[in-house]
């Protein structure tokens, strides 16, 4: 693989860009690998990535019913922190947001991490208590976190409307290492890495079946022909039940459509994620100058990666609320993705009834800003057998114990 | 928009009017029972891409709980019944195979 480098653009502007080699292969499956990936989303790729640069596995494909990151991964709204309330969460979430400080470099892919901050605002004195309390405990976990007034928020993000006449500004939980990366970029980065590393990214080829023996896994079936493995990772997000009864087991997990909306371009005026989860709704703005807006999952199980329009409607009217500047923004694009729900809404990186069969689900309308972490934790699991530290709480047996791991909080809903 | 028909007050709904409420169906257990059937009971989901059946409630209307058949991968209505049954009735049924031979649904089909 050439490596990208101010001196590689320098030398292909002089040559009408035509020494760009492809970012990665397109190979014909091979008859069989050690390790199956199914999923090329960014929590797919991330595993693969760790599975070769943490243990040296190589011989591993990864396989995409559609096209790279064409899941979640790419129709999210790329908010990254890691300041969640429960320790296994903020572990995993504060590793990730670690490893994306430094993924561009490592991955010698610009994945235009701006750790800009993210700013969660506190609407009522429920949110006050609970921000709060997360912010004693990001102190006692090593997360850098804290919570800020009403007059530091109008600081930050003068466009805010603090005395809003249903849910003025009370204060903020603030993380400043917090931000935004190109989605895209990700997926896009992680393949390359996994291809120079020698594996297979396999795109357009569903998994239709799984083969078992003994209760363990051999292989799976796909549009392209059988291909088979001695270990399993399923990273399908949205598709989590599907592939599990493939499997032949059960998740407690259940598939909804999470929208999201950009408006036209507009002159910079927010340089900060902002955040409001009791009306659910919130906005950052790109580079380009759109205003990236995300708001609630929608309410009942779909398959369609489309959602309904009151949705939409309630998001705008609360950020209209909020952020009065917007009111006569046009939207230019809405788009709907498939968010796998579980009831804690933590998610799962677990063994499984399958014997070498791996699952990595349940990130939900949350995942995007935890795929290098999870990557690390499930590679791990994948490579050794067992999960290591990060993925122990993890498991799909949690429920059944009753160790939740319990980040619903007010809102239900953990972005 | 989803609009489905409230089988109490004969009102076609739309979705703005409805409270979505998760698999219908569901076997409950009791005290006594095992932790695979509590485990099953509380959180596991069947989560089908296709037929499913499901609970609603008219919150704006008659405030009732009702059940509906639908696709979750065409958003297809089937039909809503009475959320006072363990089966969906003999037309839901007949409706689905219609259109979806061969389905089925933990115990029945
Ligand atoms: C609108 C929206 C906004 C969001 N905003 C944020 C945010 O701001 N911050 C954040 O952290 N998270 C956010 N999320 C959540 C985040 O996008 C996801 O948690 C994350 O991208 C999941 O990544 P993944 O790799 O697990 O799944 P995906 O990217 O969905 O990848 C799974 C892949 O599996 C493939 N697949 C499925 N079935 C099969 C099969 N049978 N055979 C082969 N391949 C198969 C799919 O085609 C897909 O590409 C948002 C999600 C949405 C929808
Ligand atoms: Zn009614």
């Amino acid at each position: 693989m050439k490596r990208y480098s101010v001196f590689a653009v320098a030398r292909e502007a002089l040559r009408y860009h035509s020494g760009w080699e492809r970012a990665w292969a397109s190979p014909e499956p091979k008859k069989k690998y050690d390790v199956i990936i199914i999923g090329a989303g960014g929590h797919g790729l991330a595993t693969a990535y760790y599975l070769g640069k943490n243990f040296g596995i190589t011989n591993v494909a990864i396989i995409e019913k559609g096209w790279l990151g064409g899941g979640n991964t790419g129709r999210n709204t790329t908010i990254i922190r890691s300041n969640y309330l429960q320790d296994p969460s903020a572990a995993i979430y504060e590793k990730a947001r670690s490893l994306y400080e430094t993924m561009s470099q490592d991955l010698n892919y610009n994945v235009m991490y701006s750790p800009r901050g993210v700013m969660m605002l506190a609407q009522t004195q429920h949110e006050i208590r609970g921000y709060q309390r997360t912010a004693h405990a990001n102190a006692l976990q090593g997360v850098k976190t804290e919570f800020i007034g009403p007059e530091r928020v109008k600081e930050l993000v003068p466009i805010i409307n603090i005395s809003g006449p249903r849910y003025p500004v009370l204060g903020a939980l603030w993380q400043d290492r917090a931000g935004t990366a190109r989605h895209d970029a990700v997926a896009w980065g992680y393949a390359r890495a996994c291809s120079d590393m020698g594996m297979d990214v396999i795109q357009k080829c569903e998994v239709t079946a799984i083969r078992r023996e003994g209760g363990k896994v051999v292989g799976v079936t796909t549009t392209r022909g059988d291909i088979d493995c001695n270990k399993l990772g399923v990273v399908v997000a949205g598709h989590t039940g599907v592939v599990a009864d493939m499997a032949g087991f059960r998740l407690p997990i259940e598939s909804v459509a999470l929208q999201a909306l950009v408006s036209e371009p507009i002159k910079p005026c927010m340089d900060v994620v902002v955040m409001a989860n009791t009306v659910h709704g919130y906005m950052s703005q790109s580079d380009k100058g759109e205003m990236v807006i995300g708001g609630g999952a929608d309410g009942y199980n779909n398959y369609t990666q489309r959602g309904s329009f009151h949705h939409i409607e309630e998001t705008v009217r609360a950020l209209v609320e909020t952020f009065p500047m917007i009111s006569r923004l046009k939207m230019l694009r809405q788009w709907g993705g498939i968010v796998d729900m579980t009831g804690d809404r933590s998610p799962i990186i677990s063994k499984t009834p399958v014997e070498n069969v791996f699952i990595n689900c349940g990130w939900g309308t949350g995942g995007f800003k935890a795929i290098p972490g999870s990557g690390w934790a499930m590679a791990e699991l994948i490579a050794k057998g067992e999960p290591g530290p990060l993925a122990e709480e993890f498991s799909m047996w949690r429920f059944r114990e009753g160790k939740f791991i319990d980040e619903s909080v007010a809102a239900g809903v953990a972005h | 928009m989803l609009t489905l028909k409230c089988p109490y007050c004969g009102v076609h709904a739309d979705e703005t009017e409805l409270h979505p409420g998760s698999e219908a169906h569901l076997k409950r257990y009791g005290p006594g029972s095992s932790d695979d059937e509590f485990e099953g009971y509380l959180f596991m989901r069947e989560n089908p891409k296709g037929v499913h059946f499901e609970r609603w409630r008219h919150v704006y209307g008659c405030g009732k709980w009702f059940l509906a058949a639908r696709d979750t991968n065409t958003l297809e209505v089937f039909g809503t019944y009475s959320a006072q049954t363990t089966e969906p009735p003999q037309e839901i049924k007949e409706a689905i195979t219609a259109k979806r031979p061969g389905w089925s649904w933990r115990e029945f089909q």
